[in-house]
């Protein structure tokens, strides 16, 4: 026979037999049918697979659990910001800021009488301020040192949201006249006193004796102060009996900061900005040389908020590095398998698998090795975060999209540490993986 | 008469390196459709190198292979896979069978892979066990093949290389791991899919097995020497003296 009959031949039988075979190569054969021969290889060593997802397990629960530690804190601390009543602005002496008007100007200083100036402004709805110092309070046979004392205003429980559980505050005529009254923070009259009622009752403040007249609810830790350990007595007396300075005498009475309540249909900017205008008025100095921060709620919440990001940013890298060891370990273990299942891979090529049925095989079987451990490290993450967020006075939020982000990031680790083996395993010639012992 | 296999010189070298190999030095053989042939040669004579590339597992180093007309011996690994797929059923000496996966769905595997008119998972499973009755194993079909014994699981193995409905069927010394009643069992297999029509090349070291076949081709040092009608047992071993 020639070469040109048989080429001629094998015309004729292409086109009874053949000639579909580029479409049958650009075929894909069935996901589905993929899937569960990838399934099938992570249940076949059902020990080992779980041991290779471990690391996924971990670093998927762990961002969890952290994210959701973190989220709590945060929560916790808004809430305390709240808590510190609603629309206040604060005003605060800045250090840095001392000298501004130089020579005699730096005498420029937030002092009791500035009150009487703020509430002059509209839409200020109420103002407190506080001094604060310690004692040692004696009551009975019970002495405590170091006892924080908050000088203050009447105003104090409306404008800081405290309220009063027992007895009453002071009053204004009892502020004016420094009357030697004193309301015991919650946990501080169960210091002094343990079960007895405290009101009526007198202490010994340093070496002034007061009569205690009220017990404050429990509101416990807001911002850096511990309301239920405070002693409040009006500030007139901390001026008088506590803090006696030289300094009074020609600048008035210096406080620490100055509460203000604004009203809620108020805006708050234009109210911040004629504060600062009718002080800076009132001390003779332009508004820029004015040394007082304006802080409100938002900026303290800002601030805070700045902190947990940091933190947030080093549980990025944590959940990174584990995801990471997660994906060297599926990719370790899958180099494992296709050595030892080379014999498996040639019995399928021999039957017609190409060698892109052969990576998406071990490629499916990386993705599944880490999203079941995804998985499993969802239910652990959220499971912790509930034992965590019960079992110890960290409070817990599990944050939905952490689930999102933890369970696609150990998908993206699988398809990436798995591509490698996967790939490996496609090169494999057919005749040297049957020959493989 | 329609060629099934046509060669033309075909050779592969095996070591690129200093010292090669020629598993076969120029092979011309063509075989019809219909035929069951044997191959025979002393160990080492290159007959699985043949098989091999036949069975479109493995590529020559140079010459034409045309497979039912279609030139394959060009072909990338991907349109092997595919003529392997649809057009070729093998059987091994060693079985090959996945471990830990039940005859029924070792059978279903060239299903599996099939690009074209894939079946649903029903029909795979109805065809499959129809091979596996031809075979006559249906009452295996749910055992892994370690409960199965030698011949069973070749038997599984013909089922597989049945279930596609290949043009060819290669078999590289089916028996070679059997004892003689239950190599008689398979060849009485063979011959049955031979009467049915099919093309079936055998590789076999027993002149026994041989002389069931109607043509032998005998290897030597990776070239054709004898080519021709089977010889009864006898007259082989008397040839061979
Ligand atoms: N992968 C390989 N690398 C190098 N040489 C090889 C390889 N495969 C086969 N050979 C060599 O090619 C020659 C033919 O081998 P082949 O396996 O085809 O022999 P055979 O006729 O099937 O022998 P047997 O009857 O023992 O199975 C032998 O010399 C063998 O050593
Ligand atoms: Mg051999």
């Amino acid at each position: 026979m020639t070469t040109a009959q048989q080429t001629a031949q094998a015309g004729v039988l292409e086109k009874a037999e053949g000639g579909d075979l580029e479409t049958a190569v650009a075929t894909i054969i069935n996901p589905l049918e993929i899937s569960r021969i990838a399934w099938e290889g992570v249940v076949r060593n059902k020990v080992r697979s779980l041991l290779t997802m471990l690391g996924v397990i971990i670093g998927v629960g762990a961002v969890i659990i952290m994210i959701a530690i973190s989220a709590g804190t945060e929560a916790t601390i808004a809430e305390q910001i709240e808590g510190l009543g609603s629309n206040l602005v604060f005003i605060q002496a800045s250090f840095g800021r001392g000298g501004a008007g130089g020579g005699g100007g730096d005498q420029v200083t937030l002092v009791y009488d500035d009150i009487a100036v703020v509430e002059s402004v509209g839409g200020v709805a109420g103002t407190t301020v506080d001094q604060t110092t310690s004692q040692t309070v004696k009551a009975g046979d019970v002495t405590l040192t170091d006892v924080p004392l908050m000088g203050t205003t009447p105003d104090f429980p409306e404008v800081r949201d405290v309220a009063v559980a027992d007895g009453r505050f002071f009053n204004e005529n009892e502020l004016e006249r420094s009357t030697k009254v004193a309301i015991l923070g919650a946990a501080l009259a169960e210091q002094l006193f343990g079960a007895a009622n405290p009101i009526g009752q007198s202490i010994t403040v340093g070496t002034t004796k007061l009569a205690v007249i009220g017990v404050a609810d429990e509101k416990g830790i807001v911002g850096n102060t511990d309301f239920d350990s405070l002693l409040y007595v009006p500030i007139t007396l901390v001026f008088d009996k506590f803090l006696p300075t030289q300094f009074r005498q020609f600048a008035g009475d210096r406080v620490r900061i100055i509460y203000v309540q604004v009203e809620p249909e108020a805006d708050m900017e234009l109210v911040i900005q004629q504060i600062q205008l009718k002080l800076a008025t009132s001390k003779d100095v332009t508004v820029d040389e004015l040394p007082f921060t304006m802080q409100t709620q938002q900026d303290i919440i800002d601030t805070e908020g700045a902190t947990t990001e940091a933190f947030r940013n080093l549980l990025a890298w944590v959940a990174g590095v584990s995801l990471l060891v997660g994906g060297i370990g599926i990719m370790n273990i899958m180099l494992v398998s296709v050595t030892e299942r080379t014999r498996e891979i040639g019995i399928r090529q021999s039957v017609g698998a190409t060698p892109n049925d052969i990576r998406l095989q071990f490629l499916t079987e990386a993705l599944m090795l880490s999203l079941v451990g995804g998985l499993i490290g969802v239910a652990l993450g959220v499971g912790g975060s509930f034992l965590f967020g019960s079992t110890s006075d960290m409070r817990t939020v599990i944050v939905p999209s952490s689930i999102a982000l933890a369970f696609g990031s150990a998908a993206a680790v699988g398809i990436f540490f798995g591509f490698f083996p996967a790939n490996k395993a496609a090169q494999l010639d057919p005749i040297e993986a049957l020959r493989h012992e | 008469m329609t060629a099934i296999i046509k060669t033309e010189q075909l050779t592969k070298i095996y070591g690129m390196g200093d010292i090669q190999v020629a598993a076969l030095g120029g092979v011309d053989v063509q075989i019809n459709e219909g035929e069951f042939v044997a191959v025979m040669g002393p160990s080492g004579s290159g007959k699985s190198t043949l098989m091999n590339i036949l069975g479109c597992l493995d590529r020559p180093t140079s010459g034409h292979y045309f497979l039912a007309g279609q030139a394959v011996s060009g072909m990338d690994k991907v349109q092997l896979a595919v003529i392997r797929n649809q057009r070729i059923g093998f059987i091994f000496q060693s079985f090959n069978l996945l471990a830990r996966t039940s005859a029924l769905r070792n059978v279903m595997l060239p299903l599996v892979y099939k690009r074209q008119g894939q079946l649903s998972p029903a029909e795979r499973e109805e065809k499959a066990m129809a091979a596996l009755e031809a075979v006559g194993l249906a009452d295996r079909a749910h055992h892994d093949p370690n409960e199965l014994s030698g011949g069973q699981r070749q038997r599984v193995a013909i089922a597989r290389a049945l279930v596609n409905d290949p043009v060819l069927i290669m078999a590289d010394e089916p028996t070679g791991n059997l004892d003689t009643k239950t190599g008689n069992e398979i060849m009485g297999l063979l011959h049955k899919l031979h009467e049915r029509g099919r093309t079936i090349v055998m590789v076999t070291h027993e002149p026994d097995i041989a002389a069931q076949t109607e043509r032998s081709i005998v290897l030597v040092d990776g070239l054709v020497a004898e080519d021709g009608r089977s010889q009864p047992a006898n007259a082989q071993m008397m040839n061979a003296k």
